[in-house]
């Protein structure tokens, strides 16, 4: 930006960018500084923003209490399966619709939009009985079936795009250089695609670990339960004393997709992709 | 998911089809490719949507012995006047429109200082990372901590400020939904900053500076040159996320089930409890049609904005 900024209005930027920051970090500090608190210092009339006596009890009890550490496993293998298969299934279907603009991408992306405006209550009664017809309701397989075909439409659309930002006269110098057409596939094409189908396995695996709904509605064993339905099983009539292990243990649960987003952050926004596009 | 209009755009963006470039018909091969994503799409997807759909027109139970019929449209009929039906779509809408409308106005904001050259960007940039990686369960046990009437931050603050002793946010029947938009607004600010702030790297500097050299003060190069720029964007952005939160549902069912007295209580909120807790299916799934024909008339008001607005740069 070449634009000269008087000084108050320089001021008044920053001002308003201090305001953003405390708005966005205020209630993630709580939570963290709950999760440190003592059940003495939780009950009194006047909590701080740094606990006195900081304590990892809270962290004991979460895990004692709720079956936390099974339930995150159930999170990452459904988490897991769920991105595994989704982007085995996208990437060739991805490249289709990429290199043969026409009615296949249309097809795809339009779904894309279509589905995200599904109320889920209208696809979960039906797939409810479906899994139920396959014994699969209340089973973690049925969870991942339900998660692939869930981040399927946003996968596609994220790797069309990845593939065309290929640009396909590469292949045709490969061809032409005498490769064969699986060949140019996995020695071209292959490894310049690699960093998009790693973007968009990791954001189907982000999304599988985050969701809820399907898997309250289709999860009912304690022991199958993913970590955001355990999560809320903290919940219900908590008493003061209760807060400490509840934010202990959601500080646990939003760690690794927070780590996860802050190392592909970059590719997700789509800042590398559309430079890439450019030039 | 905001990120799939951006990555979208910017496929748009490259070069047009070269007129040279082979353009093999549908064969075999490419069928053995797309048919591993088509098959479940279709069979877990498109199929179940229609199927839901049929649901609808019938009165489906869930656990019932006896076989299902079709009842054609009364639960349609019922559903017409059912108040406590759409007094909770009436929530559903003040919510969506109640969280998305600040939430784009405070993203813009963002955005627009994001773009400037100030020190701490990073610090925003890395922040906003936070309500956008968080899962929405947690999202909303995090703010019950802020919220809660004695250990909550929210309260304490108050108490600090003189203002009084605080009260029970998200039980009292005027606070609810207040609150419960406030932290819509924060979980889904970081997504739409983001989205903006790449469409605003895409107008044309060049205007800008030109803009500047005539004279033109910042609310008149936010006008004339920042805003045209921006409106295919601005546009997408806001009804995608009207339509999210319009079927929002982890976020509210954790801070307040929806309560007190039904304050809270969205459309998802409310058919989930139809069809899993009493076991209505058919009546359910007439619910999400109904939420479907809204959805549809936002989508299309969406479509046709952005084809006003010119093809995507």
């Amino acid at each position: 930006m070449s634009m000269r900024t008087g000084r108050p209005a320089r001021t008044g930027q920053y001002l308003a960018l201090l305001a953003y920051l405390v708005f966005l970090a205020f209630p993630f500090l709580w939570l963290v500084s709950t999760a440190f608190k003592p059940p003495r210092e939780l009950g009194s009339l006047h909590p701080s923003w740094i606990p006195d006596e900081p304590t990892l009890a809270n962290f004991r009890q979460a895990f004692g209490e709720q079956p936390l550490l099974r339930a995150a496993g159930n999170s990452l293998l459904v988490a897991l399966c769920a991105a595994a298969v989704a982007v085995l299934v996208a990437t060739p279907a991805a490249y289709v619709a990429a290199r043969h603009r026409g009615r296949l991408a249309k097809a795809a992306t339009g779904w894309a939009v279509i589905s995200q405006a599904f109320p889920f209550v209208l696809l979960i009664i039906p797939l409810f009985l479906i899994l139920k017809n396959l014994r699969l309701v209340d089973t973690l397989t049925g969870l991942v079936l339900v998660y692939v075909v869930w981040s399927l439409p946003f996968a596609l659309w994220m790797l069309i795009g990845y593939v065309r930002a290929v640009p396909s006269e590469i292949e045709e110098a490969a061809a032409v250089d005498g490769a064969g057409r699986v060949r140019t596939l996995v020695s071209v094409t292959a490894p310049l695609l690699a960093p998009g189908v790693a973007a968009t396995a990791t954001f189907a695996f982000v999304t599988a670990w985050n969701e809820f709904f399907f898997a309250l509605v289709l999860l009912k064993t304690t022991e199958k339960q993913t970590l955001p339905v355990v999560l809320t099983r903290f919940l219900g009539a908590e008493g003061v004393a209760d807060l400490g292990p509840l934010a202990a243990a959601a500080f646990l649960a939003t760690i690794p997709s927070l780590v996860i987003f802050a190392v592909i952050q970059k590719r997700i926004t789509g800042g590398m992709l559309a430079g890439a596009v450019k030039h | 998911m905001t990120s799939a209009t951006v990555t979208e755009r910017s496929g748009r963006a490259s070069p047009t089809p070269r007129p040279g470039a082979r353009r093999p018909g549908a064969d075999h091969g490419t069928w053995f490719l797309v048919l591993p994503a088509l098959i479940p799409i279709l069979v877990l997807s498109v199929g179940p949507l229609l199927y839901g759909i049929a649901l609808s027109l019938t009165d489906a139970q869930f656990g019932r012995t006896r076989a299902t019929r079709w009842t054609g449209t009364l639960n349609f009929q019922d559903l017409l006047h059912d108040t406590l039906f759409w007094e909770s779509f009436r929530i559903g809408l003040l919510w969506a429109a109640g969280v998305t409308v600040p939430q784009f106005v405070l993203a813009l904001g963002l955005a627009l200082l994001l773009n400037q050259n100030l020190r701490l960007r990073w610090a925003a940039r890395a922040l906003a990372i936070v309500p956008w990686a968080m899962p929405e369960v947690v999202v909303g046990i995090m703010w019950r901590l802020v919220y809660h009437p004695d250990a909550g931050v929210l309260n304490e603050t108050i108490r600090d400020l003189g203002l009084g002793d605080g009260r029970d946010w998200l039980s009292g029947l005027a606070t609810a939904l207040p609150a419960v938009i406030v932290v819509g607004i924060w979980s889904g600010l970081p997504q739409t900053t983001v989205v903006l702030l790449a469409g605003l790297q895409n107008t044309p500097q060049e205007l800008h500076e030109a803009a500047a050299l005539d004279g033109a003060g910042a609310w008149r190069r936010f006008r004339t040159v920042t805003w045209p720029a921006l409106r295919p964007v601005a546009l997408a952005v806001t009804a995608l996320q009207l339509i999210w939160n319009f079927n929002s549902f982890a976020l509210v069912y954790v801070l307040t089930s929806g309560g007190p007295g039904g304050r809270t209580r969205l459309p998802m909120l409310f058919a989930y409890e139809e069809a899993f807790r009493y076991g209505q299916f058919g009546y359910a799934a007439a619910m999400g049609c109904v939420m479907v024909a809204v959805i549809s008339v936002m989508l299309s008001l969406y479509l046709v904005g952005r084809l006003r607005g010119g093809a995507p740069r």
